[in-house]
């Protein structure tokens, strides 16, 4: 395509081209031809670039958004990144219905389409692999919120994973654990003579310290049933990934979320690891399904690990 | 937006939703931290860490203009408590002799 100098080619995703389902079913590059797929974002129509056995699913995108400095701006206009955000999934989701998919971050531009055959061309073999590591395997959403009276006093630790605060709460607890000592003390057995047995500051503080030592044992207790819960779905999938735990106010719950877990399962098995997830519920706090989902956490090439740009597996 | 995320999730439990009905913040945990990380042209320079950042920074910007108390209102109320964790000899709470 002769390049514009106002636009781009938007990537979304790359399969197999002799997976790429049927003739009738994804357009490969025809561009005459009506896509059957949904309009990509900034309302591009999506084609295929087929290349060296790999199909790239495109649009043109204006510049004027997509570009570099725009793009600064765009991303911080959430409207703007939810209508790209759900373009793009809209895009990855109606090729993963078809076949095999390796799904490629959001907002990758490139400055014209035979960039993206040069790509195909240069990775062929990462992505042949990548979709080879996909093939027939769908990826499922986990996540697991404490539950109601489990929550962290520290609003800081309500974004950690709980094993994590459990550790600080322990080190912040080593630093002054003589002045609890002597509080109690002072309170229990030395009540100075004219005054009550226990002050009513002192009786708040041990109330206090019991909530907070109950409060910690109960995050603990949390933490070690996402670990299990982590554990149990990891045996079933063939990767598994922790996402960072959404934040009370993204996820709109008022409960911290302790796992937010992805699995990459065969598609066979998705019965079962639905059916364990259901098995799971009802230990204590929230668990929740999502998917089944393209396998965006789980669509890498091989050098991205120790790359410049490597993709962060934790 | 709280009940409707929250009707979401719910709804995404139930099996599979068309596009639309998919939390924003469950979809964005997968396009931006997931995907293959091929250097586009255009967008070079603009790292994967920088975009999650971005992003992150967009939706919380977003949440607190429309909902400025639900957000302020708990890191208020708990920061006291904070202190207290931490060092017990100094706790705002304690006895005001």
């Amino acid at each position: 395509m002769a390049a514009d100098p106002g636009a781009g080619t938007y990537l979304y995703a790359v399969a197999a081209e002799e997976t790429a389902g049927r003739e009738d079913a994804l357009p490969r590059g025809g561009a005459g031809r009506e896509s059957p797929l949904p309009r990509g974002v900034a309302g591009g129509e999506v084609r295929a670039i087929g290349r060296a056995g790999l199909v790239a699913y495109v649009s043109t995108v204006p510049l004027d958004q997509f570009g570099e400095e725009p793009l600064r701006r765009s991303m911080e206009d959430l409207d703007w990144l939810e209508e790209t955000a759900r373009a793009h999934h809209r895009v990855v989701e109606a090729v993963a219905r078809e076949t095999a998919v390796v799904p490629v971050r959001l907002v990758t531009v490139y400055s014209g389409d035979a960039q993206v055959g040069a790509l195909l061309e240069e990775r062929y073999d990462d992505f042949a692999r990548a979709l080879a590591r996909v093939a027939g395997r769908q990826e499922w959403g986990v996540k697991v919120y404490a539950a109601p009276g489990e929550e962290p006093d520290e609003p800081e630790e309500r974004r950690g994973r709980p094993a994590e605060a459990a550790a600080r709460e322990r080190i912040a607890g080593e630093e002054a654990p003589e002045a609890g000592a002597r509080e109690r003390a002072a309170g229990e057995e030395a009540p100075e003579p004219g005054k009550t047995p226990e002050r009513p500051g002192t009786a708040y503080l041990k109330r206090r310290q019991r909530q907070i030592r109950g409060r910690e044992e109960a995050w603990r207790r949390a933490g070690a049933r996402a670990e299990d819960i982590h554990g149990a779905l990891s045996s079933i999938a063939v990767a598994s990934r922790r996402h960072r735990a959404q934040d009370p106010q993204l996820s709109g719950r008022p409960e911290s979320m302790v796992l937010n877990g992805a699995y990459l399962v065969d598609r066979e098995r998705g019965e079962e690891f639905a059916r364990t997830v259901e098995r799971l519920r009802g230990q204590g706090g929230d668990v929740q399904l999502t998917g089944p989902w393209a396998p965006y956490s789980f669509a890498v090439l091989d050098d991205e690990d120790g790359g410049p740009r490597g993709g962060d597996l934790r | 937006m709280t009940f409707e995320r929250t009707r979401g999730d719910r709804l995404a439990a139930e099996g599979r939703l068309p596009s639309e009905r998919v939390a924003l913040v469950d979809l964005l945990d997968r396009l931006l931290s997931g995907g293959v990380v091929v250097s586009g042209d255009i967008v070079l320079s603009i790292a994967d860490i920088d975009l999650v950042r971005i992003s992150v920074r967009a939706l919380f910007m977003s949440i607190r203009e429309s909902e400025p108390i639900r957000a302020y209102e708990p890191v208020r109320s708990r920061e006291p408590v904070r202190g207290y964790v931490t060092r017990t000899d100094r706790d705002p709470y304690g006895p005001e002799d």
